[in-house]
């Protein structure tokens, strides 16, 4: 327990050291939130079913943020540990991998939700952000769209020969993900065409759920995306386990 | 004497590679034991199979009583390691590395007293991928003793530093011996394990090819010692393959070198002495002149007929 603590604090501490991961999932979605909330403010469009555009921004800037971690920091990180042997040295030593492996986890889950934090604290402080759901639930659904793309980059680590591919791929599969989930732009202003082929992409799912539990809609209407992300959760951590591999 | 390594009939191969066949040593507590021989000997994959980080193909492996892949839990805490290849986080620094590392054992050195011990002091708070190759492999060695463990292994260990660096780490493994721990470690520097080693393992493509003290290594082959001067106009004084302890002589050009057996030994004069009475009482002007010990390096070179390289 002393070493996982240890270790959770010392992840920490390079995280913040890591200048380009610490601003994506902490700097950028807060950046974004005082772009366009500059630009649109938070009144109350019919567009978004009666709330303002930093009230829907919240939401789908968590999800963003989600797929920052889950894809990009955590597969870089994994990747880079294990292709230049520092998980080979971790590995001489009395850790059990699963150890370092949750203290990953951790802290990564703990900076994404920073990153919510700062947002929701922004959106309160200038924009008087509404938010007419259950704390729990979004925090149940937070949890979950965090695990299963923490599990997705694990994946993408274990595939990936070398830290430079998994970087680049999960690059390509990021970018475009955020811009055609909704979880950059909402949906709502996209063709009919990239709408549809939304549903195919897994980080829709998490700012669907999220968007939805935020304004107050029932689990029971997104049965859906919660099959989605179980699934991916289960799907990812069976498949992390099988290619996990030290060096 | 206890044993506390027991490698039996080694085999490891990678592909179509065999990196190690038929290896089998012991190593008896307090002792420091090196494995020496030239890149892609087998050093690293043998020293891993020990350590438990790779899976021997055949063969049997028992370190402090344990089988290494079976019961590397128990083993873990007891064992301090240094491998050729490993990196730590680039931003990690020196104190918070030695920290971390000590935070995962039982009972962990102070590790300020190592950073002082491996000359790192000034690099306290210094990031990993700030420090030279040589900061970087004093931090590993550091990090390989701040267990306290009872058994120590070191791959390559003073690669990368330089020569006075390499004295104090020499110094430092004495010390480690003094208190009673075990070292085995790895070099392609014969003259580290000579000076450092109590007993060496020779390995040359996969399997040892001599195993003893490195004193009985060089004796055992009957290696000879040589003088080598240079005396005017070149010419080979005469006499001197008569000699006692000589066995023959050699002119190259502008030196001389003599062979011979004797360190004083079997009731002649040494070797040098010999020569240098014999060159003055013939009123012989010699010049340059000094003796070459036979070495690992000598023992090496007529063992496998290749000489050995960095
Ligand atoms: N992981 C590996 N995969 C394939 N071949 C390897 C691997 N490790 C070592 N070898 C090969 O095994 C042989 C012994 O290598 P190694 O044990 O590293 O020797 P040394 O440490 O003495 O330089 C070499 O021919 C090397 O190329
Ligand atoms: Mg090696």
């Amino acid at each position: 327990m002393r070493a996982f603590l240890k270790l959770t604090r010392v992840e920490i501490k390079l995280f913040f050291r890591e200048p380009y991961g610490a601003f994506f999932t902490l700097a950028f979605p807060l950046m974004l939130l005082f772009l366009f909330g500059a630009i649109y403010g938070n009144e109350p469009s019919p567009y978004f079913g009666g709330y303002g555009t930093v009230d829907v921004s919240v939401p789908a800037y968590t999800a963003m943020i989600i797929g920052t971690s889950g894809l990009l920091t955590l597969t870089i990180t994994m990747a880079v540990y294990r292709e230049f042997g520092i998980l080979r040295r971790l590995r001489a030593t009395p850790l059990r991998p699963q150890t370092i492996l949750s203290a990953q986890v951790v802290v990564i889950f703990l900076m994404t939700l920073l990153g919510m934090a700062l947002l929701v604290l922004a959106g309160k402080l200038v924009y008087h952000l509404r938010f007419d759901g259950n704390p729990l639930s979004v925090a149940a659904a937070f949890v979950l769209g965090s695990l299963s793309f923490f599990a997705l980059g694990f994946v993408l680590a274990g595939l990936m020969p070398t830290a430079r591919t998994a970087q680049v791929v999960g690059m390509v599969i990021f970018y475009p993900m955020i811009f055609l989930s909704g979880s950059a732009i909402p949906l709502e202003v996209m063709p009919e065409g990239v709408r549809s082929f939304a549903r195919f992409l897994p980080l829709t799912h998490v700012v669907t759920l999220l968007r939805g539990l935020w304004i107050g809609e029932a689990w029971s209407q997104h049965t859906t995306e919660v099959i989605v992300l179980l699934a991916l959760l289960v799907v990812g951590v069976l498949v992390s386990i099988k290619t996990f591999r030290w060096e | 004497m206890n044993q506390v390594v027991q490698v039996e009939k080694l085999r490891k191969t990678y592909g179509a590679t065999v990196a190690v066949d038929e290896v089998s040593f012991e190593v008896r507590e307090g002792e420091i034991f090196g494995m020496v021989g030239p890149n892609g000997a087998g050093k690293t994959t043998t020293i891993e199979c020990v350590e438990g980080l790779r899976r021997p193909e055949r063969g049997t492996v028992r370190v402090l009583g344990l089988d290494p892949t079976r019961q590397e839990r128990a083993l873990r805490p007891l064992l301090g390691v240094q491998l050729q290849q490993a990196n730590l986080p680039e931003h990690l620094k020196v104190w918070e590395a030695l920290d971390l590392y000590a935070s995962f054992y039982p009972h962990p050195v102070d590790w300020k007293g190592l950073i002082e011990q491996l000359g790192l002091a000034e690099k306290r708070d210094a990031a990993f991928h700030k420090l030279s190759g040589g900061q970087k492999q004093r931090l590993f060695i550091a990090l390989a003793l701040v267990n306290d463990p009872q058994l120590v292994f070191l791959d390559e260990l003073t690669t990368g530093l330089d020569p006075q660096a390499r004295h104090a780490i020499w110094d430092l493994m004495r010390d480690v011996r003094q208190r009673g721990k075990t070292i085995v470690l790895t070099t392609h520097f014969m003259e580290e394990a000579e000076r450092l080693c109590d007993r060496v393992a020779i390995l040359d493509h996969g399997r040892i090819v001599a195993l003893d003290t490195p004193a009985n290594l060089i004796q055992g082959l009957g290696i000879e010692s040589r003088i080598v001067f240079s005396v005017e106009g070149g010419r080979t004084p005469e006499g001197l393959a008569d000699l006692p302890s000589v066995t023959r002589v050699e002119n190259l050009g502008d030196r001389i070198v003599v062979y011979g057996r004797t360190n004083g030994q079997n009731g002649h004069a040494p070797l040098v002495a010999e020569v240098v009475n014999a060159l003055t009482s013939r009123g012989v002007r010699f010049d340059d002149l000094r003796t070459e010990q036979p070495s690992l390096e000598d023992v090496f070179l007529t063992l496998t007929g290749q000489a050995m390289r960095d």
